[in-house]
């Protein structure tokens, strides 16, 4: 059933939107290369990339969507392609 | 119903006195309305407004085409508009002017507001001076009642000079 | 204590809007917008009224900002009028689609080109689809109570929909006549506080308020609009009801209101100010023999059909005003819905007073000799000059 103005009362809802499935290229962060320089972060347009306990840049691959824009931005060559095996 | 119908030039104050009239003969008891004549609002143009009194509830939303008075806050006009137009038959005109006659073509009051404002308020506005000499001359509603709608719309120091402005006009008419 | 004064309509709707204790207020105030706004911005300015007033960039914005602070779960009011009606018209639906109570006063005016800021309902019943309940009101009293019903009825959990209370340019914004102003402290225990349910801001119950609604859902969002607004016209007669019994004054049943139906063979149908000159005239005719009735709709949307079947049941010649015209129909607003509701009655359409032209008892007789001695049912244009 439609709520009243079509609003949506659950907070954080499109979380359940898992948009992984969607790549055909899988970005690889290589943690050894990487100079914590922030720029993949803040590039992201899906907000998939996030600093782990240990200060380490990673990417959600339950939201990323292969867009590579990370890769393409890195300065240090630290994200790489593969193929999504499918 | 009494209508009546004020011609004056933008910026005099006609629609301000239509409406203090209403006021005025609302505090009598009376129905009324107070309206402009729905025009485009330029300084020194001519302009018309209405006032329409009446024991019961008032109807009508038409604007006024055959007055019972008419009331010219500027002489000037009476060269440029047919102030009588419409004007109904045993009606009168109430005319500021420094001249003692007019011949209108029905029964006509004159009186030199302009003088009256200029010595009171010390401005050639002559709308609250027209409205004594209205009443003075008609006695239609009650100097007191207008007097409290003069007072009403100008506070201070301002509303009782255009009170006295109205009253010596009334009392000059009065005596007529 | 309830007084009584001599004002305009612009007037006696800022005052309405003081009395319901509107919390945010936005518009733009520039032709053709009434005085209105900018009473309430001094009633604010001299700390009378203690609401939040938003100046805005166009009347796109003005309505923006009702829908915003709406969403949040406050009170709000905005006036317009004419051409602003006309840029508001995208958010008009998105104001309704959100479910949300804004109340708005329209000042009835013609629309551009040629320029013309004078009275007509061209702009309103334009906007007769957008989901927005519409209340022409006919004097300025009527005004007044209006925008406090307007929220009654807005606010309440079946309808949660926008009001228009359209009032006609000039004609009743521009002329003071005697309006009762009702006691502030009884209309405010009335309305009370404005407590959404639906549409709020609480950071710790958050929510999403307009989503993207795909074709799985938007059909669905479309009839229970369809559905609030037909509940409304129950809300609306009690509404009028519950108003009577605490201000004394009604208006017919909410929705339409009869003046000299019984045994009245003829019938003018119409909105707004001119239906009081209309009254006017019957009264005159009466003295003459003659027994002309009027059907006053007072809600345009939701259109009470019911009601004008039933109370026209025993008319004959059934003459409808219409202060707007839709090109290529040759027919207003008002006749094309009065025929479409009653299929097999005698009617005629009359345009009348578009762009300001006066609308004279006289017009009003030419009018009632056409609907009895005429067969002809072509719509006529009254006052037009040769």
């Amino acid at each position: 059933m439609v709520t009243i103005g079509a609003i949506i009362y659950e907070p954080g809802s499109t979380v359940r939107n898992k948009t992984g499935g969607w790549r055909t290229f899988r970005p690889i962060l290589n943690t050894e290369k990487c100079i914590k320089c922030e720029i993949c972060y803040i590039f992201c347009p899906e907000g998939a990339i996030y600093e782990d306990e240990e200060e380490n840049f990673r990417i959600n691959y339950d939201y990323c969507k292969g867009c590579l824009i990370c890769s393409k931005e890195c300065p240090t060559n630290a994200i790489t392609r593969v193929r999504e095996e499918k | 119903m009494i209508e009546i119908r004020f011609h004056g030039r933008g910026g005099q104050g006609a629609v301000t006195a239509a409406k203090i009239l209403a006021k005025a003969a609302f505090y009598d008891g009376k129905y009324c309305q107070g309206f402009p004549f729905f025009g485009v609002e330029r300084r020194g143009a001519p302009v018309m407004a209405f006032t329409r009194i009446d024991d019961k509830r008032i109807l009508i939303r038409s604007q006024v085409y055959n007055p019972d008075y008419v009331i010219v806050l500027d002489p000037t006009l009476l060269d440029a508009v047919n102030v009588v137009k419409g004007l109904k038959e045993g009606g009168a005109v109430i005319v500021n002017t420094t001249k003692e006659e007019l011949d209108l073509g029905f029964k006509t009051y004159t009186i030199d507001a302009t003088g009256i404002a200029l010595d009171i308020l010390g401005v050639p506005i002559v709308n609250t001076t027209m409205l004594g000499a209205f009443v003075g001359a008609t006695k239609l509603i009650s100097f007191d009642s207008l007097r409290r709608a003069i007072l009403d719309t100008f506070k201070g120091k301002l509303g009782e000079k255009n009170a006295k402005a109205a009253e010596v006009a009334y009392s000059i008419l009065s005596e007529n | 204590m309830e007084r009584v004064d001599v004002i305009t309509g612009t007037t006696a709707a800022a005052i309405g809007v003081k009395l319901s204790n509107v919390e945010v207020i936005a518009a733009y105030p520039i032709t053709p917008q009434s005085e209105c706004v900018e009473m309430l911005a001094k009633f604010i300015a001299d700390g009378e009224f203690d609401a939040e007033y938003i100046k805005v960039e166009s009347e796109h914005s003005a309505m923006a900002a009702c829908i915003g602070a709406s969403a949040t779960g406050v009170r709000t009011f905005t006036a317009t009028a004419a051409q602003g009606l006309a840029l508001m018209h995208e958010m008009l639906y998105i104001a309704s689609g959100m479910r949300l109570p804004i109340v708005m006063l329209n000042t009835n005016r013609a629309l551009s080109a040629p320029i013309n800021i004078w009275c007509d309902h061209q702009d309103s019943v334009t906007e007769r689809d957008t989901g927005w309940i519409q209340i022409y009101a006919q004097n300025n009293q009527e005004t007044l109570d209006s925008i406090i019903q307007a929220y009654k009825i807005a606010e309440d959990e079946d309808v949660l929909l926008p009001v228009m209370v359209c009032i006609d340019g000039f004609i009743l914004t521009h002329t003071v006549e005697p309006v009762y102003i009702p006691d502030e402290r009884k209309v405010r225990d009335y309305l009370g506080i404005y407590e959404p349910k639906h549409a709020y801001l609480d950071p710790d119950r958050p929510i999403t308020q307009g989503p993207v609604g795909v074709p799985e859902c938007y059909m669905e969002t479309r009839k229970q609009i369809n559905d609030a607004i037909e509940r409304a016209k129950e809300v609306i007669k009690r509404v009028n009801e519950e108003y009577y019994q605490l201000f004394n004054r009604r208006y017919g049943n909410g929705l339409v209101e009869g003046y000299n139906l019984e045994n009245a063979d003829t019938v003018l149908v119409a909105m707004g100010s001119v239906c009081e000159t209309i009254r006017y005239v019957i009264d005159r005719l009466k003295k003459k023999g003659k027994n002309i009735g009027l059907l006053r709709i007072r809600t345009f949307r939701p259109f009470p059909k019911e009601e004008i079947k039933e109370m026209l049941e025993g008319a004959e010649n059934i003459g409808v005003l219409d202060r707007n015209i839709s090109f290529g129909l040759n027919m207003g607003a008002l006749g094309t819905e009065i025929m479409a509701t009653l299929r097999d009655k005698k009617i005629c359409n009359y345009i009348v007073g578009l762009g300001g032209r006066d609308i004279t008892p006289r017009n009003i007789e030419e009018i009632v000799k056409h609907l009895e001695e005429s067969k002809d049912v072509e719509t006529k244009w009254i006052g037009l000059k040769e």
